[in-house]
């Protein structure tokens, strides 16, 4: 149960992430490699909002823990913003294996910049607020406060944007965009900036869950690269067909990964891989996704 | 004629290029272009975007390294056995990925190739971190002293020319007709009443024994199996070499493994920007020159 409750930590960030991925799949067909990048560019501004501006402008300026939960997913959404108007944009028209190649090279500078500037064993990011500190008595045991409130925060995250998409007037016809963007743009909807603020959104949601990640996990410049692949893992286990589908499967799998740690360590980094290549094997589309 | 003019180029310049550049760093990107020529023959010609090919570059350099080392194979036995393993290895990835396209193929190649990277880094003959180290280079058919760095490089230079000829013996066969035909339009290839899928895994089980053939003859030239090898920012490497060389033409991977990797060569010194300008060569490549060099030379003596 407790290792439960740790896996579900993780969870909650696999559920952010493949639901980002799934929200930018759904308008534009591309698989955002970068998405990895963008969770570890999310971590490192909020590291350097709280500890480098006043060094860097004179003045002292801090943006502290709560600031960042709204100021760097903005900005992690701006540059996605940029990056989808003035690169993603150009690739439409073509198969979308180029997406995912103009994604991967972002990935490459991003990591690489970092790299350049900050170590590679990683930072602790000293924001976590005092009311967040030390441990809740469960009943059945302790648990990190903060660790409670991420795990919270993210499913609140997670089922708003669920619910924005899947039950209001905005959602549907971001999916009507998705159904047929011609068709949806002769009703007079501009398809073309839905699909620049949905790939914005997405961004913004990987950032999110590097500001939230930033406290638990030591900040640094190949976070988001090994933990993209787990996601791509979890994306094919669920099936790209649903944002529930996204959403739950990250959780699961999360969890499932918390337990193995306890049963068979050794196989904790393995063990998503292993259920992909089963789903594979029995349901080719993934758990919640249609066979087309 | 721009393949001829290329085929003497190649020729002529690997028979002579251990006697201007440093032979091992050479045989380094011999290794690579092979890998890159196996890889091409996947997105080039059947449309496949593999992720993980790293994976049998890798895991072949790992088995070569133990069956040398440990079992006491001799070089060629080794690397053959390596070849073997990605062969087998490539069996089965293909037979799990090809049951989805386009970039779903990709994420689950790439996924695939993430557990060879664990098993790398935790099985107990890896050596983990540090790799497989001490892979000693033995005698060629027990008399050739492979330790002698020239008869080393003719004798990578040889497994290239190999690895290379089967490759584009295998584009330009009519088996080679029905892959370029499913990357056209799949279709239409089913239709006519081709098994789509078999074709494709067959591609997909050459590609790896191909990739695997570099990565076996890599860990011999360098004594050692390393772990980067297996990660899968290599396969992301391979990618950007037949990107730069161009897609689905014979020479460009050899050309592009050529370029990157004496730009990595160059900018080792540069630590982490190397990284940054790869990324950007790769960003430059996909928006605005697609066809690659090699591609955009055969577009220009068509005209």
């Amino acid at each position: 149960m407790a290792q439960a409750l740790l896996g579900l930590n993780v969870g909650v960030f696999y559920a952010m992430l493949s639901l980002g991925l799934a929200v930018i799949f759904g308008l534009l067909n591309i698989i955002n490699f970068a998405h990895g990048a963008m969770y570890m560019l999310g971590a490192f501004v909020a590291l350097i909002g709280y500890t480098m501006l006043d060094d860097w402008f004179g003045i002292s300026l801090q943006i502290g823990f709560w600031a960042s939960l709204i100021v760097v997913p903005a900005f992690v959404g701006l540059l996605g913003i940029v990056i989808e108007r003035t690169m993603l944009k150009r690739l439409y028209e073509l198969d979308h294996i180029y997406g995912l190649l103009l994604t991967f090279g972002i990935t490459l500078i991003l990591q690489g910049l970092f790299s350049n500037y900050f170590n590679v064993s990683g930072t602790p990011y000293p924001g976590q607020p005092e009311i967040l500190a030390g441990v809740l008595n469960l009943g059945f045991m302790y648990f990190p406060t903060y660790r409670l409130f991420a795990i919270v925060f993210s499913l609140v995250v997670c089922f708003a944007t669920w619910y924005v998409i899947e039950h209001t007037r905005l959602g549907s016809r971001l999916r009507a965009g998705v159904e047929n963007s011609p068709l949806t743009q002769a009703f007079g909807l501009n398809v073309p900036l839905m699909i620049t603020l949905t790939f914005g959104f997405g961004c913004a949601l990987a950032g999110l869950a590097g500001v939230l990640a930033a406290p638990i996990y030591s900040v640094s410049p190949l976070m988001g690269a090994d933990l993209i692949i787990v996601v791509f893992a979890v994306v094919v286990i669920g099936g790209m067909g649903s944002i529930m589908g996204a959403i739950l499967s990250g959780l699961a799998l999360g969890m499932v990964e918390g337990l193995t740690k306890v049963i068979y360590p050794p196989a904790a980094s393995t063990v998503i891989f292993f259920l992909m290549v089963l789903v594979l094997l029995f349901r080719p589309a993934g758990l919640f996704g249609k066979e087309k | 004629m721009i393949n001829r003019a290329l085929w003497i180029i190649m020729l002529v310049a690997g028979l002579t290029a251990p006697f201007f550049a440093y032979p091992i760093f050479v045989m380094d990107l011999l290794c690579f272009a092979l890998f890159a020529c196996a890889f091409n023959l996947l997105l080039g010609y059947v449309g496949l975007l593999s992720f993980g090919h790293a994976a049998f570059f890798g895991g072949a350099a790992y088995i070569t390294g133990h069956a040398i080392k440990v079992w006491g194979f001799p070089p060629l036995v080794g690397i053959v056995t390596g070849a073997a393993f990605a062969m087998v290895l490539g069996a089965a990835f293909g037979y799990l990925a090809i049951r989805r396209q386009g970039i779903y193929f990709a994420m689950i190649t790439l996924a695939l190739a993430q557990i060879i990277y664990f098993m790398a880094l935790q099985l107990p003959f890896t050596g983990g971190e540090n790799g497989l180290q001490g892979i000693p280079r033995g005698n060629l058919l027990g008399f050739i002293d492979l330790n002698d760095s020239l008869t080393m490089y003719y004798f990578v230079f040889a497994i290239f020319l190999t690895g290379f000829c089967i490759i584009h013996r295998t584009i330009h066969s009519p088996f080679g007709e029905v892959l370029q035909a499913i990357r056209e339009n799949e279709a239409r290839a089913l239709s006519l009443g081709y098994d789509v899928d078999r074709f494709k895994l067959q591609a997909f089980v050459i590609s790896a024994t191909m990739a695997g053939l570099a990565g076996a003859t890599k860990a011999v030239v360098f004594q050692f199996a390393a772990l980067t090898s297996a990660h899968w920012q290599t396969s992301g490497e391979v990618i950007l070499m037949t990107l730069v060389g161009g897609l689905g033409t014979v020479f460009g991977p050899v050309v592009g493994a050529l370029i990157v990797g004496a730009l990595s060569h160059e900018l080792g010194s540069f630590g982490s920007w190397v990284q940054v300008i790869l990324g950007t060569i790769f960003v430059v490549c996909v928006l605005t020159f697609r066809r690659g060099i090699v591609g955009e030379l055969e577009r220009l003596v068509r005209k």
